[in-house]
């Protein structure tokens, strides 16, 4: 890894076919100055995206990368990282993604805690297939799919991580750079699963989600007195849906990672050219 | 005196038929002698019927038969679900005792043998080892040395301390000195001793130890039956080597796990049943066209759906062979017994990343779940070669890369195969993707490039052809105008079917296929024969269809779908039965 790298290398050389004014370009530009600032290089950065708008987000980045099938990212980042724990792994996912056919894994993704980020561009609805409604759409939000609205409380993302044990939570906007960039960060250098829900609005298809809407009612946890290591405080928060929160809203100081856990340290790719020197032992066990 | 020797106990679940079984199997291989072992078991739990059955001989066993020599009978359905096999003389052990066997019907002929063997087990220190006893008469009947028992006792209670071994080693004595007491009967048997060192192991196992030799260092799955055994075999054992096991929350995370690792540069497995490779079958597609090498394990069940989960079958070759949207290469290997489960396992790691390809190991329950002797030397891990294929590193990355400086993972090559670099590699970043792609991994639409990437993955499977040596295993008489092909684990019943044919002066030619994609070319084997018989588990000939569509000839076909694996004196039976039916309508 060398110091000088910039936040520039980790971009591609492919124009990203995002709608002109979508957040995920946004969300996007963070991630990579979160990746360069946390001191990795695209040769050791691996970035894993499902599918919808979201999921292009590897292509236009310039690192180890897979486009992977629609809501399994989690799966493969942590397969990423526990056969090579040296490499910076990020997942990178819509809502449809992680809240909705991901769900599953989610959840399980943040009790597993491996090292790794997780950022979810949160718009609230479907874009590449053209304005459905998405776990976290608003209960009365009309689409083609929803003509009365969904009727269904949206998904807390923020609720079932801290439910399921997530050790790191937080939320960023993102067309805050500066800070989407540092929350993004601290999610890469948390030692656990850095579960990040990041504002990315769809300027094509919400028009109640929108950037003005977030910058009028976005309150940034920093400016508060807010203590993101206590438990009971990010709990109140996470359930206060009369507000929408930036910043860190939760994290375990003393999480400890699953690899750290289980002792899962080594370089997988490293083998031998044959059957390990003492594998006879592994027959003789069945005498 | 018979060559070989059957052995069964049978209760319900939860009696510890399972233990009682293996402890008996165990004794008899570390007393050199051969040992094939199989499972009748329900799925559930508690209750429902179930039993550990075991042949012996002094040469070597690969099947089982119709027959029951010696039956520990916990139930009175013990005796009722195996009267097909029981003969003239067969021997029940039970316990009159027990309250489910006070009136047990003994059929006529048999010798039924009361033994109090709750009772006998609680004087030896607990009613719990009244299995024990069981086989202690057993040794009594079976004249089989007990001291032979005594290690593999050791083996299975050692780590419970000294005293409970000890108490074992009495209740089977006990169950022994009882028969010898109150008994006057010359039984039929002797099971003689040999100096023979042998391993018994079962294809679940032989598969995990296969893909630790081979270089395996990840694992992830989703317990099912009858492939569970596989992760609990690495669990504990891949650590050594600096691996990993991680129990999934469903199919889909373990497919997209392994697929992770692999991309990671590991060599990459998961295990699972047909319903299983149901919930793959999307990602299996991108590990396909991502050309992620990857090896997943299919140990068949019945099915459809939920089916039958403990019963055996041959059902999922088509979804093997054709799962999935869309058009892709994929490798299909299939171990024909139990040993082979460990080699077809070394082998479908090289061939996945010789190939980048996804490589299924087609498995099935009938040798998943059952043990079988062995010499320690038939897993000879000096023979184990490991190759992974096209792998660049720093200093020879230069040549993949394009005019700009970038890797192409996609690179169009005359053998379809393109070059891989593992993340941490300089100047090897690249993107990997299911969408279609161009050279460098990146999404393309391009009618001209479509085609092209199409055409590379494909000119893979002809380059396996012409290099990987896919010829079937060969039995019986060369010369025979009868060939007989099969797959999976139906070659043991096969190779002892075709002695009780030699008995009966009919010699036939038996080729056991392990490869069913991509497949040895049968067509000459085909035409030389007069008579072309398909073996398989299943309903409705899925080898014998792709046979015949390979070789543009109609082959006959012996069939069976009740759960039940093929026995050698059955098999032995329909091959009469086919070839009689073809001289009367001749």
């Amino acid at each position: 890894m060398s110091s000088d790298v910039r936040f520039t290398d980790f971009k591609s050389d492919k124009q990203p076919t995002w709608c002109p004014g979508c957040g995920d370009f946004g969300t996007m530009n963070g991630i990579m100055k979160a990746l360069a600032n946390s001191g990795t290089d695209p040769d050791n950065t691996f970035v894993v995206a499902g599918i919808g708008c979201s999921g292009k987000i590897g292509t236009y980045m310039h690192s180890y990368a897979i486009h992977g099938v629609h809501g399994r990212s989690l799966p493969v980042a942590a397969g990423v990282k526990l056969a090579n724990p040296n490499l910076t792994v990020v997942a990178a996912g819509g809502d449809g993604d992680g809240y909705s056919i991901g769900a599953g894994h989610f959840i399980h993704a943040v009790r597993r805690n491996v090292d790794m980020a997780y950022t979810v561009m949160d718009n609230r609805i479907y874009g590449l297939t053209k304005g459905q409604a998405s776990p976290t759409s608003r209960e009365d939000f009309e689409t083609s799919t929803t003509p009365d609205g969904p009727q269904q409380p949206p998904v807390n993302p923020h609720a079932l991580a801290l439910a399921a044990g997530g050790t790191f939570i937080a939320q960023s906007f993102a067309t805050d750079h500066k800070r989407h960039a540092e929350i993004v960060q601290a999610a890469i250098e948390h030692d656990g699963f850095g579960f990040v829900n990041v504002f990315s609005p769809c300027v094509t298809f919400n028009d109640v989600d929108t950037y003005d809407y977030f910058r009028d009612n976005l309150v940034d946890l920093a400016d508060t007195d807010h203590d993101p290591t206590d438990y009971d405080a990010a709990k109140e928060k996470i359930l206060d849906s009369s507000k929408e929160y930036e910043g860190i809203i939760y994290q375990d100081e003393s999480s400890v990672s699953y690899e750290e856990k289980f002792g899962v340290t080594e370089n997988m790719s490293d083998i031998p050219s044959g059957a390990p020197d003492d594998a006879m032992d592994l027959v003789r066990e069945f005498y | 005196m018979p060559a070989d020797f059957n052995w069964a106990i049978g209760g319900e679940a939860g009696d510890g038929i399972d233990s009682t079984g293996k402890i008996f199997a165990q004794a008899l291989s570390r007393a050199g002698r051969h040992v094939f072992t199989s499972k009748d078991f329900a799925s559930r739990i508690r209750g429902g019927y179930t039993a550990y059955k075991v042949r012996t001989a002094i040469d070597p066993v690969q099947s089982v038969v119709d027959r029951l020599d010696v039956l520990i009978a916990l139930t009175q359905r013990t005796i009722d679900e195996n009267l097909d096999e029981l003969h003239e003389g067969s021997v029940i052990i039970y316990d009159g005792d027990r309250s489910t066997m006070a009136d047990v019907e003994i059929p006529e002929g048999m010798i039924g043998l009361d033994v109090p063997l709750k009772a006998l087990a609680e004087e030896a220190g607990g009613a719990i080892m009244r299995n024990v006893v069981a086989l202690g008469a057993a040794c009594a009947v079976a004249d089989f040395p007990i001291e032979n028992l005594d290690s593999a006792l050791k083996k299975r209670f050692g780590g419970k301390g000294e005293a409970i071994v000890e108490n074992n080693k009495k209740a089977a004595r006990a169950g022994l000195e009882y028969v010898h007491e109150e008994f006057d009967y010359e039984f039929d048997y002797d099971l003689e001793t040999t100096d023979n060192d042998y391993v018994l192991i079962n294809g679940d196992q032989a598969i995990g130890m296969g893909a630790i030799a081979a270089g395996c260092r990840f694992y992830a799955g989703y317990p099912i039956t009858p492939a569970t055994d596989v992760m609990e075999y690495l669990t504990g054992r891949i650590e050594r080597y600096g691996g990993h096991v991680v129990q999934a929350e469903d199919e889909l995370a373990a497919i997209n796990l392994a697929l992770g690792a692999a991309r990671a540069g590991a060599r990459s497995m998961t295990a699972t049943s047909g319903p299983g490779i149901d919930l793959m079958a999307e990602t299996f597609g991108l590990v396909a066209t991502s050309e992620t090498p990857l090896v997943i394990v299919d140990v068949m069940r019945s099915g459809p759906s939920t089916g039958m989960p403990t019963k055996q079958e041959q059902g999922d070759l088509n979804m093997m062979l054709y799962g999935g949207h869309g058009e892709i290469p994929r490798f299909v290997v299939a171990p024909t017994s139990i040993s082979e489960c460990f080699w077809k396992t070394v082998e479908a790691f090289n061939m996945a990343e010789k190939y980048q390809v996804p490589v299924y190991v087609a498995a099935d329950l009938a040798m998943a779940v059952t043990e079988q002797t062995f010499a320690p030397e038939v897993f000879d891990m000096d023979k184990v070669e490991i190759d992974r294929g096209k792998v660049v590193d720093e200093d020879s990355i230069d040549e993949w890369l394009d005019e700009k400086g970038r890797f192409q993972p996609h690179a169009l090559t005359d053998d379809g195969i393109s070059p891989r670099a593992f993340p941490g590699t300089e100047q090897g970043a690249h993107m990997s993707t299911g969408l279609e792609h161009d050279e460098l991994g990146r999404r393309t639409e391009d009618r001209e490039m479509r085609v092209e990437q199409v055409d590379k993955r494909e000119r893979k499977v002809e380059t396996a052809k012409s290099s990987e040596d896919l010829s079937p295993r060969e039995f019986g008489d060369a010369d025979s105008d009868t060939l007989i092909l099969s797959w999976g684990s139906n070659e043991g019943a096969l190779v002892e079917a075709l002695d009780f044919l030699e008995e009966d002066g009919i010699d036939v030619r038996f080729l056991s296929v392990p490869y069913m994609f991509p497949r040895p070319d049968l067509t000459e084997d085909i035409e030389a024969a007069d008579e072309v018989i398909v073996v398989e588990c299943n309903a409705t000939g899925q080898f014998a269809n792709v046979v015949e569509h390979d070789t543009l000839t109609r082959v006959k076909r012996i069939n069976k779908y009740d759960g039940v694996r093929f026995k050698a004196d059955e098999l032995a039976e329909q091959i009469k039965a086919t070839l009689d039916a073809e001289e009367v309508s001749a």
